[in-house]
């Protein structure tokens, strides 16, 4: 399933977006501890294409697209938000 | 030698929409226009719904005969131009040479001392795979037609090589409408001939086709034989518009002149900003009539003096519809078309015949319009006549189509 998702990120000087904080909406935080992979991916899972960032979040690897200007995630039904 | 590679999103419209809903994706699809406005016909479809023999153009009814349970998604045209965008990105990491051939076709050189053509090909085609979640099937050739046959040859989501060593095995015995530009009417002229593939087409006396068909004669043998040495063009050239038009079917026929006039007043509108944003005037003034029967003719004449002067071109629209329609049906569908342009600033020679200060202050009239629609949208002047029918008016050609088909030539 497709989840937009609230997202804090960096610009940095050379026009790098990079994701740091995912916002949940019930007020919790998920700082992103490192962005591994940056590509252009389609997400077949979720339903959208754009650009996909390999996040490690508290030892788990999550992706985060970035499509246009919406942030999602693929969120299985059965997992547990974070 | 030239590589040319020929890329072709399949069933683009369906395999976005398929994309964005997981759900459908197994399921036939057909994207299809607005029935209840009626513009309900098939757009495109995906596989599953090709397998259903559901064809491009055919009306959604027709289309759930074939297959009830097809589903028919709206099209987004926003999110295609999008998509088109992205498979530019991609080729342009392999070339400079793009020349698109409408959204979802393009054709790319990729010549070089040690250009592999095929692979290349394969990795764009898993790029826009991985990247863009659609597929493409790509032809490779050493000219732009064959190229174009190849990426027809084997979809979805693959490569045709044909070389100069084996097109005479591929490309020949295909049928000779699969050649780019042999539509209904030169196939029957073809089959007349007794020429049904291309090879029999290649084999042709060239003497034989040019009394047959002009100087399309030549083309058809260039094409057939493998000759064409048209050139991809380049990433930044745009290529000169040739014509601008707009056409509708309208919410519901028209009954009589009124009606008609109506709907050109909104096509030419539009017809007429888009043709002052390219600086351009044109020379020659068409419109297409459909009557409710589907049957539909076009009728064309040439401007005593080139104009991008709205008024001028719905009085010429006009003109020519009176002078063809008898009415004895009402009408489903029109359309406009300009042609024969030229650049605004070129200069030309007044008349006495026609009232040149007048024409200015139409000209002066038009650009203030521009202005006002272009800040506060295409609705904010009209002219009162449209009011008499506000919903059969309501429609707005010019924000609501920007892909416009192209010409090879």
């Amino acid at each position: 399933m497709k989840q937009y998702i609230s997202v804090t990120a960096k610009f940095d000087a050379d026009g790098n977006v990079i994701p740091l904080c995912i916002n949940w909406d019930d007020g919790r935080h998920f700082p992103i501890d490192r962005v591994t992979d940056v590509r252009y991916a389609a997400s077949l899972k979720a339903g959208g294409a754009g650009i996909r960032y390999t996040c490690r979040i508290q030892s788990h690897e999550k992706y985060i697209f970035l499509e246009e200007n919406r942030w999602f995630i693929e969120n299985d039904k059965t997992e547990k938000a974070g | 030698m030239r590589t040319i590679l020929h890329s072709d999103c399949n069933g683009f419209y369906a395999s976005v929409e398929c994309l964005y809903n997981p759900d459908i994706r197994n399921k036939p699809v057909a994207v299809g226009g607005d029935a209840d406005k009626r513009h309900g016909i098939i757009l495109a479809k995906n596989e599953p719904a090709k397998a259903y023999h559901i064809k491009t153009g055919e009306a959604i009814w027709q289309a759930r005969q074939k297959c009830p349970d097809l589903v028919v998604v709206p099209p987004h045209f926003d999110r295609y131009m999008r998509f088109s965008r992205m498979c530019r990105r991609i080729y342009s990491d392999y070339t400079d040479r793009i020349e698109n051939f409408g959204l979802d076709e393009a054709w790319l050189d990729v010549s070089g001392n040690d250009a592999d053509g095929e692979a290349i090909a394969h990795e764009i085609r898993n790029r826009i795979k991985s990247e863009l979640g659609i597929t493409v099937s790509i032809g490779v050739s050493f000219n732009k037609i064959f190229a174009k046959l190849g990426s027809d040859y084997k979809k979805p989501d693959a490569v045709t090589v044909i070389s100069r060593e084996n097109f005479r095995e591929i490309v020949w015995p295909l049928p000779a409408e699969d050649l780019l530009y042999v539509g209904r009417s030169t196939k029957r002229k073809l089959n007349r001939l007794g020429v049904y593939t291309i090879g029999e087409l290649a084999a042709f006396p060239l003497p034989a086709l040019r009394s047959n068909f002009g100087k399309w004669g030549d083309v058809l043998y260039t094409f057939s034989n493998g000759y064409d040495n048209s050139p991809v063009m380049h990433a930044d050239e745009s290529s000169a518009i040739k014509s601008i038009g707009n056409s509708t079917t309208a919410v519901r026929d028209l009954e009589n002149n009124e009606d008609v006039k109506m709907i050109f007043m909104v096509l030419c509108d539009s017809v007429c900003r888009r043709l002052r944003e390219q600086g351009a005037k044109a020379g020659v003034v068409a419109i297409s009539v459909r009557d409710k029967d589907l049957y539909s003719f076009t009728r064309q004449k040439k401007l005593f003096s080139a104009t991008d002067i709205t008024g001028e071109i719905l009085d010429t629209a006009m003109l020519l519809f009176r002078e063809n329609y008898d009415w004895k049906k009402s009408i489903r569908s029109l359309g406009v078309n300009v042609s024969d342009l030229s650049p605004a600033d070129s200069p030309t020679q007044m008349t006495l015949l026609l009232d040149e200060r007048r024409r200015e202050r139409m000209e002066q009239l038009d650009r203030s319009l521009d202005g006002l629609k272009r800040r506060f949208g295409s609705f904010c002047v009209r002219p009162a006549t449209l009011m008499k029918d506000p919903v059969l008016s309501a429609f707005n050609p010019k924000e609501e189509h920007v892909i416009h088909p192209v010409g090879y030539f």
